[in-house]
């Protein structure tokens, strides 16, 4: 490790007269720090996207498995017992850390919404509801629903894993295209500097005839053309990456309503992520380049 | 040894051998094949037929590294001399010195000197487009032997600069081939051959119709 670290040491401070030797050219250096700054200014959005719909996927799949719900339905004459059926088995199946029926009350706040504050209860068949807590290891699902359909014949148990399964999925589907993004973003780049890597190779074709007649070795060439887009594309993606993480940071704050598209930022150590971002464009570059120069050098024997 | 570069062959049964510390000078018609024969002779080409060996290794068995290698024994002087156009001219000179790792700070003096001797002492901070011809071709001197090379080929090294100076020039290179250095220059100018042969041992090498001649006492 320490090996690599001094090598990279080296390559960074460089040798100041080996890199003269490449012209300065302006316009594929241009090209390169912006291909490289706009490209991870694009990946602290993909970055931050990857990590909220992680957040997101992990909470929803926390807050929901844990609880679920039991819904009675049952003559008016019957609901009673029927619940009080159903409270004991619950009280008897392992997992279950509370059961509890909704009062009259807390059904009608539910309904309000649709119905209006006036909705005469009693008098309707509404089935009841009973809400469980589950423990950390949760229980038996279809167990509990062999056990209920013998003993409560109208009981209905929701799990909302018919709904939650969905939402956890979407979530982390949308986390794996951040990640997709990145990479995609990372081969765009790789590309970009490529093309400018070639650009500047075949416009200094004079330059490379002038080193080999005195005796510069490829790795000596291909060397002086690597240094100067890495750092390019190094200090480009880092401009790009502080500026991402500021439009980041000026969104507006996380609330409860926004959800989703407030909860796009970096929490914690999330924000330890985004260093990468220029030391993966710098070796990205380095590896274009790299190849580039190497291609370039045996195709101009 | 032949080459040809796609048509017929421009020069055919060729055969020579560079003893260390020889001096050649390498005459012939314009469009003979001189340029070509120094490519030749330092690697830049490969013979279509027969070989090339270079410090004993055949030119084709050299990968690009080996070649690299014996570009550092070989200092050459391009016809149209080639530099780095956006570095200093002293910089250019030093470039063998740099690209082989070696500390140029060490060899200051050595370009002064050099550089003197060429009289381009107070050029050394231009740019090579701002050179003139015969400066060019001086500059591209110094550079072939800055680092001391056991060989030297020059291609026309006193085309374009005045008699004194090509006697400057010359000067250089019998002093080098008396350090033991091994020297071809091509040229037409016959009264630097003249010159030259009262001070060194060298042979005069002639191209004509394709083939390499031994030139006779006429000169
Ligand atoms: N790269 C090339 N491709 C095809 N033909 C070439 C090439 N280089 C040179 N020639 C031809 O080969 C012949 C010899 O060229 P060369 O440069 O070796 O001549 P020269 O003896 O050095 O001439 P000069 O005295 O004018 O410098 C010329 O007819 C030239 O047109
Ligand atoms: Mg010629």
């Amino acid at each position: 490790m320490s090996a690599l670290l001094q090598k990279v040491r080296a390559f960074v401070a460089g040798d100041a007269q080996a890199d003269r030797v490449v012209p300065p050219s302006g316009f594929t250096a241009r090209l390169t720090s912006f291909a490289a700054g706009a490209m991870a200014f694009l990946a602290v959005f993909a970055l931050a996207l990857s990590l909220a719909s992680g957040r997101l996927a992990q909470r929803w799949g926390d807050e929901l498995a844990r609880s679920s719900t039991l819904r009675i339905s049952a003559p008016v004459e019957q609901m009673a017992a029927q619940t009080a059926a159903a409270l004991r088995v619950l009280e008897t199946t392992p997992g279950v850390a509370e059961a509890r029926a909704l009062s009259g009350e807390e059904q009608g706040a539910l309904l309000e919404p649709w119905f209006g504050p006036d909705l005469p209860l009693e008098t309707l068949p509404v089935p009841q509801l009973i809400e469980i807590q589950e423990t950390e290891d949760g229980y038996d699902a279809a167990g509990l629903r062999l056990r209920l359909a013998a003993e409560v014949p109208g009981a209905v148990l929701d799990d909302h894993t018919r709904w939650r399964k969905p939402l956890e999925q979407a979530a982390g589907r949308l986390r794996m295209l951040g990640w997709v993004s990145i990479l995609l973003i990372a081969a765009t780049t790789g590309t970009m500097i490529t093309l400018a890597a070639n650009a500047a190779l075949a416009a200094n074709a004079q330059v490379i005839a002038v080193l080999r007649l005195v005796g510069a070795q490829d790795s000596y060439i291909a060397h002086a053309f690597v240094r100067r887009f890495t750092l390019r594309a190094l200090l480009g993606a880092l401009v790009g990456t502080v500026a991402g993480l500021l439009a980041v940071m000026l969104l507006p704050a996380a609330q409860e309503a926004g959800g989703f598209l407030t909860g796009l930022g970096f929490q914690g150590l999330g924000w330890a992520w985004p260093v990468l971002i220029p030391l993966l464009a710098a070796m990205v570059a380095y590896f274009a380049t790299g190849a580039a120069a190497r291609r370039t050098l045996s195709e101009l024997d | 040894m032949a080459y040809s570069y796609g048509g017929g062959e421009l020069l055919s049964e060729i055969s020579l051998k560079l003893s260390p510390g020889s001096f050649h000078f390498l005459t012939g018609p314009s469009g003979s094949g001189k340029t070509t024969f120094l490519k030749l002779c330092y690697g830049a080409l490969s013979p279509t037929s027969g070989d090339v060996r270079l410090f004993g290794q055949d030119v084709r068995a050299m990968d690009r590294d080996d070649h690299a290698m014996a570009r550092r024994r070989i200092g050459v002087v391009h016809q149209d001399c080639q530099f780095l156009d956006h570095l200093p001219i002293a910089d250019n000179v030093m470039l063998p010195l740099t690209v082989s790792g070696k500390d140029s700070i060490e060899h200051v003096a050595d370009l002064k000197e050099l550089m003197g001797w060429v009289g381009l002492g107070k050029r050394a901070g231009a740019l090579p487009p701002t050179l003139s011809g015969g400066e060019r071709q001086r500059a591209a001197l110094a550079r072939a032997v800055i680092m001391s090379p056991e060989v030297v080929l020059a291609d026309e090294p006193t085309g374009n600069v005045d008699w004194e100076m090509s006697q400057r020039l010359l000067q250089l290179l019998i002093e080098l081939n008396k350090m033991g250095k091994t020297i071809m220059i091509a040229t037409h100018d016959l009264n630097l051959i003249r010159a030259a042969k009262g001070q060194v041992q060298a042979r005069v090498l002639r191209i004509a119709n394709r083939k390499l001649q031994l030139a006779g006492a006429d000169l």
